[in-house]
């Protein structure tokens, strides 16, 4: 029996074969999904903004690119995964309204992004694959069997990460 | 940085953005009564605070096609305000508007024209206006509107927006569900008003609280 693990928004999941695990209609979140294919053993952690030091409402660890990220390596580290061996792939960051000022509120998919590349690339994880950007939203799934990831989006084709 | 915590508003509070939530629907409802001129019956409107996790089950869930119109407010009260509805239901409200069959509810893949797009918003407008107008009276504070942003897309993707927003200050969101709609059917809406933590302090302010 194979189990879909759903990641809501501001939470995480890890995932083994024959399990996969998605997360729906990311918006101006971002998806991060990481992953040990010597073990097979994938993460996926779904965050709302770049940077928890900016903000005082902190608890949840998951909201945030930088703690989010820290959380799940440590999660699936206990669940076997080295850190050393992990991949990354990312979608999401979308600019959903298009606004015709440069509030800085609305610029938070580019921000998440680059603060999910920051702390991934401070961690030397690297990034096989995105999907960022843009004006619409997307679901992704990753499979740990195949280490794919799924990206569909409304009225768009499916794209394979 | 703001010292304001949504989980930790009392019950009161809680009670005057409820009601704030019903009197601004009320209006909403009203004044969209009067563009299509026919009967449009509202709802007690539903106020929830909702973890993140959360919000997009009660819209039907993430991947549900929706129209989101934002706009980002000024005046004494900063921040945005959101209104939300399926896709079904506003194609609904278009042909009513319109006076005909333009658009088949039921079709998934079926698009707005530009006219649809245009009536669309002129609807956002006429709600959010209607909405934003109740606040303004019984906060006594200036509010101003930018000219609406619309997209349609995904229930979360389109929540995304004001959750993250919700995301600066805690970790659950407003949400005020209404329900309107004519003798034959009923649409459900969303308001989703986010001030910035020092215009919800105002807003509270303003009442006494």
């Amino acid at each position: 029996m194979i189990n879909l693990i759903k990641v809501g928004m501001a939470d995480a999941n890890v995932c083994k074969p024959p399990d996969v695990i998605t997360t729906l209609g990311l918006g101006s979140c971002v998806g991060i999904v990481l992953y040990d294919p010597s073990v097979k053993i994938a993460g996926l952690v779904h965050i709302m903004l770049p940077d928890s030091t900016k903000i005082l409402n902190n608890s949840n660890k998951y909201k945030f690119a930088d703690t989010g990220i820290d959380m799940l390596i440590e999660e699936m580290s206990r669940l076997g995964a080295s850190k050393r061996k992990l991949v990354a792939k990312i979608a999401g960051g979308a600019q959903m309204f298009a606004f015709n000022n440069n509030l800085e509120m609305m610029r938070i998919g580019d921000r998440n992004v680059e603060a999910t590349k920051e702390k991934l690339k401070k961690l030397g994880i690297p990034i096989l694959a995105e999907d960022t950007g843009e004006n619409y939203g997307r679901t992704i799934e990753f499979d740990p069997e195949t280490g794919l990831m799924t990206v569909k989006s409304f009225g768009r084709d499916l794209k394979i990460l | 940085m703001s010292d304001l915590d949504l989980s930790k508003i009392n019950n009161m509070q809680y009670d005057v953005l409820r009601e704030i939530g019903n009197i601004g629907a009320g209006n909403a409802t009203t004044a969209l009564s009067q563009m299509i001129n026919a009967k449009v019956s509202m709802n007690v409107p539903k106020v929830e605070l909702l973890e993140f996790k959360e919000i997009s089950n009660v819209v039907g869930g993430e991947e549900r096609i929706v129209v989101g119109i934002l706009f980002t407010l000024g005046g004494d009260i900063e921040g945005m305000m959101m209104f939300m509805m399926d896709k079904a239901a506003s194609m609904h409200l278009v042909n009513i508007l319109l006076g005909k069959i333009e658009y088949s509810e039921s079709d998934e893949q079926s698009e707005f024209s530009e006219m649809g797009l245009s009536a669309l918003n002129e609807i956002g407008n006429i709600i959010s206006g209607a909405y934003l107008s109740s606040l303004s009276t019984l906060t006594n504070l200036t509010i101003t509107s930018s000219i609406p942003y619309m997209a349609i897309d995904m229930a979360g993707a389109i929540l995304s927006v004001p959750a993250i927003e919700f995301g600066k200050i805690g970790d659950k969101a407003l949400l005020i569900e209404t329900e309107f709609g004519d003798k034959d059917n009923y649409v459900n809406g969303y308001f989703i008003l986010i001030p910035t933590p020092d215009s919800y302090k105002a807003i509270l302010k303003s009442l006494g609280l």
